[in-house]
């Protein structure tokens, strides 16, 4: 403590602000005639683009397409209005921003800041113009129209609350009933075919739809639920319990396409790992195992189609689904 | 021709007629096959001995033997004469190292040498045999629209939309199907190779497979409508460009703008 009162530091002088160093073009005419030329090149290069770009529209065929290294075979007019277009707006910016920075004055001004707070006397203007259109309007002698206005006021805002109801329904029991149903034979998508179990080879899949009673086909609603991926392995690699053992026919397994965490369609199957994967988050489902969730976001498995072959051979299904396909809902039972 | 038709009542012209007949029959049936399924098995034999010894040279340390497989490679007995002519012919086999996937490289062994392994394979036990040229006709058979619809719901979501390969789990991954000869996908669709499922003839019909193969086809020679496709696989590398080269030109011009001009 002594030390320091003793030694006295000389406390710092303000340095102030640098002082103010002029451009090359405020004194130099050579220097403020380059930039000058420089500005006005750069809205050459603009005008030029924009006649480009119209010669490119008119000139250049749709078809044409070219070769260029890295980009590939592109098409010659797309590029050359892209390119043009771009061209002959930056060269405006550009230009702009040279300008300004050159040859604009540099001198530094302040601006003071004032308070945000009108006159008074505009207020009291303002206060006055407002109390003159209320009386004039006669609002407050009026009560019919200021009832009326208020009602209408306060009923339109219950509109926009209205169209919240477009977020429901909620979709209770529709969402656990697909197509699926006893007897409903398997068939390809898209084409149709009836499977029979020696249609698929072990490590075999094939992507099915029920088929539907009366040759009614699928719509888009219809794909969005009944989906189902069905896959053949050899029966000793399955690890199920007895009920899901029952739901297989000769080592073929059937399950819901839609992924329970979003309901993406999970379609990569690793013939050799046997597991299925989502494309959308990587989750990962193992199918010895009744294709229990291994790794990812899934919350459950993905249901299980019991199969089974009718007495013409066609795979079909046993029953409908027992539980709801695709993510969970709020009403969702299981 | 008078000379000739005056003995044809004569007893010996029906035996003389029956008897040439017969012996022109004769030759002609000679000469036009002429051991040529002696010769042909003959050559298939020959075949399958080369490729067994080929096999036995290249193959069996990890396939076994006998192609019955062990504990590092699966057994061969039914994959096929298209497994081989797949495996062998794109290079995949044999593996350069015991890595999770075999890759398509430079193929190790002719066409000649593939031709023989696959024999050799065949003759194990009944499997795919690999489809002939004439009945890949594709551009004739296929139809492109139905050929779209069938990649997207079986093929897209490993080989991507456009496909262009992808990712699988744990470093494997989907192979990109652009450039790849038309019998080389069929096969690989026939037989299912490595972590691919197999597609048999019902769940996706030949027709559909060359429906398949000429949207693929087509897909190879799509023209870029607007620059630079960036490997066709959507929103990633797209999102990559803007980040990191539009995002650093912005930055560029933001530091022009702001710095003092001298």
């Amino acid at each position: 403590m002594s030390d320091h009162s003793q030694g006295e530091i000389e406390p710092f002088s303000d340095p102030g602000l640098p002082a103010h160093v002029h451009r090359r073009a405020d004194h130099d005419p050579v220097a403020e005639k380059r930039a000058e030329r420089q500005v006005a090149t750069l809205f050459v290069i603009s005008a030029l683009s924009t006649i480009a770009f119209i010669v490119s529209f008119v000139g250049i065929r749709s078809d044409q397409y070219i070769f260029l290294p890295l980009f590939g075979t592109t098409n010659a007019q797309q590029l050359a209005l892209g390119i043009f277009f771009a061209l002959a707006l930056s060269a405006i910016g550009f230009g702009a921003v040279h300008w300004a920075k050159t040859l604009m004055p540099d001198t530094e001004q302040v601006d003071l800041r004032h308070t945000m707070r009108s006159a008074e006397v505009d207020r009291r203007e303002l206060a006055a113009t407002f109390d003159d259109g209320a009386r004039d309007s006669g609002i407050g002698r009026r009560s019919l129209i200021k009832r009326t206005l208020g009602a209408a006021l306060a009923l339109i805002t219950i509109s926009p609350l209205i169209l919240l109801r477009d977020l429901g329904p909620l979709p209770r029991k529709q969402l656990e009933h697909t197509n699926w149903q006893k007897g409903s034979r398997l068939i390809t998508d898209p084409g149709g075919i009836a499977l029979k179990a020696a249609d698929l080879q072990v490590g075999g899949v094939a992507h099915v739809l029920p088929e539907l009673p009366n040759g009614r086909h699928q719509t888009l609603d219809d794909l969005t639920r009944d989906a189902v991926l069905v896959i053949r392995l050899r029966p000793e690699d399955l690890h199920l319990n007895a009920e899901r053992t029952n739901w297989t026919h000769d080592g073929i397994i059937a399950f819901s396409k839609l992924c329970t965490h979003m309901g993406c369609a999970v379609g990569l199957y690793e013939q050799r790992t046997h597991h299925l994967l989502c494309p959308c988050h990587q989750s990962t489902f193992d199918v010895t195992t009744g294709a229990s969730v291994i790794f990812g976001p899934a919350a459950r498995p993905l249901p299980q189609l019991a199969i089974t072959v009718d007495s013409e051979g066609y795979l079909v299904a046993q029953h409908g689904f027992t539980e709801a396909v695709g993510p969970s809902f709020w009403e969702r039972s299981v | 021709m008078k000379r000739l038709s005056k003995y044809r009542r004569h007893p010996l012209a029906a035996a003389l007629v029956i008897g040439l007949g017969l012996l022109l029959v004769g030759s002609i049936y000679a000469f036009a096959t002429p051991a040529a399924p002696a010769e042909a098995s003959n050559a298939r034999n020959q075949a399958v001995q080369e490729g067994r010894q080929m096999f036995l040279k290249g193959c069996s340390s990890c396939h076994g033997l006998n192609a019955e497989g062990t504990k590092i490679a699966p057994s061969l007995i039914g994959v096929g004469a298209a497994s081989v002519d797949f495996q062998v012919g794109t290079g995949r086999m044999p593996m350069a190292d015991a890595s999770v996937q075999a890759m398509a490289k430079t193929p190790q062994y002719s066409p000649t040498e593939t031709m023989a392994l696959a024999e050799y394979i065949a003759s194990l036990a009944p499997g795919p045999a690999i489809p002939s040229q004439e009945s890949l006709n594709y551009s004739r058979d296929g139809n492109l629209a139905q050929g779209g619809a069938l990649f997207r719901t079986n093929c897209a979501m490993c080989h991507n939309f456009a496909g262009q390969g992808g990712a699988l789990s744990q470093g494997k991954y989907a192979a990109s199907l652009m450039g790849v000869p038309p019998q080389k996908i069929y096969e690989a669709m026939i037989t299912g190779p490595q972590s691919m499922p197999v597609f048999g003839d019902r769940s996706l019909t030949p027709l559909q497979k060359l429906s398949i193969i000429k949207w693929l086809k087509n897909a190879e020679n799509e023209k870029a409508q607007g620059g630079i496709a960036l490997g066709k696989v959507g929103p990633v590398t797209e999102g990559l460009l803007v980040w990191t080269l539009g995002l650093g030109l912005l930055i560029g011009a933001a530091v022009w703008l702001g710095a003092k001009s001298k």
